[in-house]
């Protein structure tokens, strides 16, 4: 049952992850990337971070990509039309030296990692043990954090809003 | 059972994918969720690092990569909107007054 929801959780991921990358229409793109992020938060849970995961599913599948969905409908972007980069160099260069970095990537995780999990540890990933963590030993990056998203906001009212001339 | 590798192997390709991403699309927009595609697979590393290790420090890196993804998306978006008011355009090969 876990190696089954596993097989299909990569297929999706990967499938989507391809659609994104290569769809010509933003919309679809967006929606794929909204698929991908939907099934990375089904390997959090099956890793057992039920936390993490379901805030990937409210934050990332549903804020940050209604976002983005909504910024592409006020511009009414169209489909991207003509061959992909400018350059022939970079269209060929591209996926080739990203497939040596991928392959490098893979043997250097493959070879350095135990192939199977321990048992996860009491209170792994619940909600309980990361908000206690959240306000004591993680206090002060919590606030910067807060901070941060305070500064992100005004900023982006700011950029959006003034007419650049 | 769920090998580690696997799912390692697996987040190293989807950081592959969302690089090739990066470097072939032209929408300004796409390639801000390309980033996010990236930033997904670093996240799918830590939460499998957090597995193996046990205690919740990796949990709470992802929950602040999370933070500040929201952030980066926010503010990129602005960017692409305002480069959208100057020129009509979202196409990055066409933004390129800072080049020589």
């Amino acid at each position: 049952m876990e190696t089954f929801a596993l097989y299909v959780l990569t297929l999706l991921t990967i499938a989507s992850a391809l659609v994104v990358v290569t769809h010509r229409n933003p919309v679809v793109a967006a929606v794929a990337l909204a698929f991908n992020l939907i099934s990375i938060a089904g390997f959090y849970i099956l890793l057992g971070a039920q936390f993490i995961g379901l805030l990937q599913v409210i934050v990332y599948a549903g804020a940050i990509m209604v976002l983005i969905l909504f910024v592409i409908m006020l511009l009414n972007l169209a489909e991207e039309v003509g061959p992909h980069p400018a350059g022939t160099f970079q269209r060929v260069l591209a996926p080739a030296v990203t497939a040596v970095f991928a392959v490098v990537l893979g043997r250097a995780l493959w070879r350095d990692t135990p192939s199977a999990f321990p048992p996860p540890t009491e209170g792994f990933g619940t909600a309980a043990v990361l908000g206690r963590e959240l306000f004591t030993r993680y206090y002060y990056p919590f606030e910067v954090i807060s901070l941060l998203l305070v500064v992100a906001m005004v900023g982006a009212v700011l950029l959006a809003k003034r007419k650049l001339t | 059972m769920i090998d580690p590798r696997f799912v390692l192997v697996l987040s190293g390709v989807l950081f592959a994918l969302g690089a090739v991403g990066v470097l072939l699309r032209r929408g300004a927009i796409s390639i801000l969720m390309c980033i996010e595609l990236m930033l997904n697979a670093a996240n799918l590393a830590f939460i499998t690092f957090a597995r193996l290790r046990g205690g919740p420090e990796a949990q709470i890196y992802v929950f602040f990569v999370m933070t500040l993804a929201a952030a980066e998306a926010a503010a990129g978006l602005a960017i692409v909107i305002a480069l959208f008011r100057l020129r009509g355009t979202t196409d990055v090969d066409e933004i390129n007054l800072l080049k020589w």
